[in-house]
Formats: C-alpha cells, structure tokens, sequence
C-alpha cells in the first residue's frame, strides 16, 4: 500500500477534496478546451471534454506531484502519461491550471512555433510533459518502464496512464498488458476512457472488443470499473481505490465509462465532435452552458 | 601499406556482449531489455551479474522500444537488444515518437544486421536499417567493424545522452583493432593513408576494404581507407580531407545503396566537393539464404568488388 502523505508535494486539498470546488475547476477547463479548438478550428474537443473530470481529479485531488519545479524524472512523485494524445486540450488545460505553466500559453495552442503542439510533446519542453504522443498504442509501455524505474529507484510513487477504448485496437497495448502482468507491475494504474466512440462510428461498429472487464483480468490485471466517468466524486473514489490495489502484486486498470462531448449538450453522444473545432455560434452556444469559474485565459 | 594483424575472429555481438557487461559493473544506471534472444545479443552475462536491471520482455519489440522510454524518465540508460530487422523496421514509429521525437536516452543496439546472418534469408537480413535509422533527427547511428571496436562502442555510447542505434552482426569476422582503443562517436579512423583514391567503409566492410587495399596496392594504387564506424553524425571533415587529397571515392557497407553510408557521404561531397564516386552496397534488392562469404561475393560486397569499384572512380578521375 502506497502511503500518502508527503508535506513537500503540492496535492489538491489534504482534507477530503472540495467537490463543488472542482466541479468550478471541471467547468472553466471544458471552457479553455472549447475555446482553444475554436480558436485554431482544429483538434478534439470530444474527448477532451469526456475525460474532464479524471483530469481534474488527477491532477487536483488524487496525484502527489510538483508542477512549480517540474523535472523530467519525477523522483518522489506521481507521474501521469497520456497515450491517446489528441485530447491534449484537456491536459495542457489542467496542466496550466494546476501551475506547470501560464494559463495564458493556452492561447498558444496548435499556432507555429507554440510549446502546446497539436499532439503533446517534450520536444519544445513543455512543463508537465514527459513523452510524445499521438501515435497510439505506445503510452502503456512508457508507463511500464517508467513503474520499473521508480521500483529500481525505490521511489513508492504511482505511474498513472490513460488511453482511448479505440485505442486498445492497437497491438502494442497487449504486449504492454502481458507484460505488466507477468512481471507484476503494481505501481501502475491505467485507465482506459470507454466512451464507445471512434473516428469512423461507435467502437462496436467499427471493431467490437467485447467484455473489456473479462479481457484486462484474463490478462491478469486488477480491474476497477466507473459507471460515470463524468462525476468528479464517482472517479476520485474509483482512482484512491485503484490506489489500495497498488503494490499487490498487478497492474491496476480502471475502466472509465465517459460521454465523449460531456457538458456541451450538442457534442454529447456522438463521434462526430471527436476532432471537429465548433464554430462561432457553435462556441457562443458551448460557454452558455459552462460558467466562467476561475477566469478566462 | 599500415598492417592490421589479427590473431583471432569474433563476432562483433560478442563485443557487445563484453561492453555491457564492462558497463554493467560500471554504471549501475545501465539497464538492459531484451525480446527472446538474449544468447544471440550475447546479453546473457548482463543477464546473470544484473538480473535485477535486466528485462525479459518476450516476442513484443514494440512494447520493449516503450519501457525503454520509459526506463530513461527515472535516469535508467536503457541498452534494448534484438535483431536489426526487429530493432528499427518493426518498431520505426515506436522508435520515432517514444524515444527520438521525445529526446530519450534509449541504446537500441542491433544485431545480425545484414547479409552476414546468412542462412536465415532476407526476411531477416535488413538492409535498411542504417537508412531508417538516419532519417530520424537526432539519433546517432553507429556501425563498428570487429569485436574490440564494437565493444569500445558500447562502452561510448552510455556516456553520450539521446538516442543511439548501434549495428553489429553475427559471423566471426578479424578482430583487428586495438584492445585498448580509444572510441569517440563521430571521429573517422584512419586505416591506411594513401593518395589515389579513398575508400570509406563501415562494419564488416571495413576488413573487407583493408583486404581490397593490398591488392590494390600490388596494382601500383595507393588506397586511403578510412573506418566511418558513425555513419551519423558523419565526419565531415575527415571526408573533405581525403577527398581533397585523393580526387576520387569509394565507399563499402553492407545495406542498400539507398539510404546508407555511401549515400551520406554522395550527399556531403555534392554540396562541397563534387568528385567521381562509386558505391559498393546492395543494389535495391533483398538478400537471400545462404553463407555470409557466398553472400558477400554474391551480391557484390567482397573485397574484389572494393578493388573493381576503386579502378572505376580512378578511371572517371582520369578523363
């Protein structure tokens, strides 16, 4: 069991975690996402929006991390991969809100010679940024290398990672899964954002995957599941019991159901929003129904 | 001519082998990976002195090319181990974005690259990899010719920090470089000063090419050979200065033409010091089953084939 507590390490609250507080933070985050695909009439507002709430619970409420000093290795903290890279307006969001970097360089997304690139990246040094990613499939692997470093560190840290249900399409991530099962990585928790969606339709049209639950624990994996991945509450219990589970010897994996499109009425429930920037009206239209929380960038 | 005796063979794996184990009991950062051929990696000694630092990952080169990525956040120097084919082809894009587009400080060290893995056939004897491996920003590319240098690599290429490939090969080839030699990523070696022509070559090519230098010699032709063991960063002066000596060039290794050593160095010479060049590699074709000699004869890589490609640069010099 991973003790929790580290006086040195900003958390979100060391009390139990102001809901309504981060709902606020949910809200004004969902507005710099629509805002910044907007503002570039490109990237993946979908799911961006869908995977809000685990963001905010990661990284304001769950994660023991340092994004003042933000150092590649991590030594002494939790560490978060993103696999499925294009939902990267919800993590430079939260990473700018969190403090890795002014809110102010969100305006900066997808533009020339920008450090928010389409995809994230270390390439242009990014705080809070620790591989590339775009290509999916490859997240998982880096999590698990990154886990077997902090066990040769003696570091009791967590590695977290999320990836795509379309994502899973990819061979790779199997490879990753028998591997961190059969060398007992137990410093590892996955989550895998099940929206059912894909570019070309609903992941079962496009390559059902069947009783995922069943796949990842005949993998060998503990598996935890959300009914909604879109309340804040309902995912910081799923991720600090995901937490009870590390250093028993498997790998964690959270089965997070989300709506891609969540909080924005007309984007939910359709793969169409997942790399669609909305336009003027569009945008008018999405920021009537998220209030401006903590102030616009 | 310099002389360049040998008492044995070794395989340039073995030197690979010996280096890691060397960095093993040095550099406790050193970590290695391997897919199901550690005997064949010569990676089975790491294995037994370091097994907390060693990482069996099974028949997946992609998720390996990952955990080393992954090892590097953390401050691990992963060294991974496979074939070459499985090192680059199969892993490219893991290779492009988890560790070269993302800086990291990965060794991707490859073996039985080449025609030299012999009987095998062409699915397994990539001649590409020197090409695919280039193209890639950043990454250093690295092609020693005998066991001591390839050992001597190994050792370097932990003290340099990004991503490097380092290419060796299976069959016992001369071991004929100092014990004691200093490597410096990016520094030609001089092999044999001469005036007529120079020969660049890499790898196994670079005996070869020392073998081509005597009986060019016997001809009343004075070779200059010179081992480009880093085929990226090339060593562009060490190039420019032969060429501006001798007037005419051929380069040797054992990959496609296209994309390879003689193909960097075309490039190089175009831009500054245009010069009748002749290249001796493989001609836009797969390999196939066989021994590495029937091999190397077959499709042009012996030292005969050095010394007909040397008379046709000097010819194209002359007119």
């Amino acid at each position: 069991m991973i003790t929790k507590e580290e006086p040195t390490l900003q958390k979100g609250t060391t009390k139990m975690p102001d809901i309504k507080e981060l709902e606020k933070i949910c809200s004004q985050v969902r507005r710099d996402i629509v805002r910044m695909v907007h503002a570039v009439n490109s990237g993946h507002p979908g799911g961006s929006l869908g995977c809000t709430e685990y963001f905010t619970a990661l990284y304001f409420a769950v994660m023991k991390h340092n994004p003042k000093a933000f150092n590649m290795d991590g030594k002494g903290e939790d560490i978060f991969f993103l696999s499925n890279g294009h939902i990267s307006p919800v993590f430079y969001s939260v990473l700018a809100r969190s403090g890795y970097f002014d809110v102010k360089e969100l305006a900066t997304f997808r533009k020339l010679d920008s450090r928010l690139q389409g995809h994230p990246t270390t390439h242009e040094g990014l705080p809070g940024v620790r591989v590339a990613s775009g290509s999916l499939g490859q997240g998982m692997s880096v999590a698990i290398g990154a886990a077997l470093a902090k066990k040769l560190n003696n570091d009791n840290r967590l590695v977290y990672s999320l990836h795509g249900d379309g994502e899973i399409q990819e061979g790779q991530i199997w490879e990753a899964a028998m591997y961190a099962a059969a060398n007992k990585v137990d410093n590892l928790i996955s989550t895998i954002d099940v929206n059912g969606q894909q570019i070309d339709g609903s992941t079962d049209k496009v390559l059902p995957m069947g009783d995922l639950k069943a796949k990842w624990q005949a993998f060998g994996w503990e598996v935890l599941s959300t009914k909604n991945g879109n309340t804040i509450s309902e995912v910081i219990e799923t991720l600090e019991a995901a937490a009870t589970y590390t250093g028993k010897g498997k790998p964690v994996m959270i089965l997070m159901r989300t709506e891609m499109g969540y909080g924005v009425d007309f984007m939910m429930g359709s793969h169409k929003w997942h790399g669609v920037a909305p336009n003027d009206e569009q945008l008018a239209k999405a920021l009537a129904q998220l209030p401006e929380t903590l102030g616009d960038y | 001519m310099q002389q360049h005796p040998y008492t044995e063979k070794k395989d340039t794996r073995s030197g690979f082998g010996a280096g890691l184990s060397e960095l093993g009991r040095s550099n406790p950062d050193v970590v290695g990976l391997c897919a199901d051929l550690t005997g064949s990696l010569k990676m089975d000694a790491f294995q037994k002195e370091h097994p907390e630092r060693f990482f069996q990952v099974g028949i997946a080169e992609a998720n390996m090319m990952g955990i080393a990525a992954g090892l590097t956040i953390g401050g691990k120097i992963p060294f991974t181990g496979t074939f070459a084919n499985f090192s680059t082809g199969r892993v490219y894009d893991q290779i492009r974005q988890s560790i070269a587009y993302s800086g990291k400080n990965v060794k991707i060290c490859a073996s039985h690259a080449g025609l030299t893995l012999g009987e095998d056939g062409a699915t397994h004897q990539i001649l590409e990899d020197i090409g695919l491996m280039k193209m890639l920003p950043g990454m250093v590319v690295i092609n020693p010719c005998d066991f001591n240098q390839t050992k001597a690599a190994t050792i370097a290429v932990a003290k340099h920090k990004g991503p490097v490939y380092l290419r060796f090969g299976r069959p016992a080839v001369p071991n004929f470089t100092p014990a004691d030699q200093k490597f410096e990523i990016g520094k030609a070696v001089m092999m044999n000063e001469g005036k007529d022509i120079s020969i660049f070559a890499t790898g196994h090519l670079v005996w070869k090419a020392i073998e081509a230098c005597e009986a060019l010699e016997k001809e009343g032709i004075s070779a200059e050979i010179i081992n480009i063991h880093t085929i990226k960063p090339l060593d562009h002066q060490a190039v420019i200065a032969s060429v501006k000596k001798t007037g005419c060039v051929v380069t040797a290794e054992e990959h496609q033409e296209n994309g390879g050593l003689g193909d960097s160095i075309a490039q190089l010479l175009a831009r500054e010091l245009p010069s009748p060049l002749e290249m001796v590699a493989v001609k836009d074709s797969f390999g196939e089953s066989g021994t590495p000699d029937q091999l190397m004869k077959k499709y042009g890589l012996d030292s005969p084939d050095i010394v007909k490609a040397a008379k046709k640069a000097l010819s194209r010099k002359s007119k």
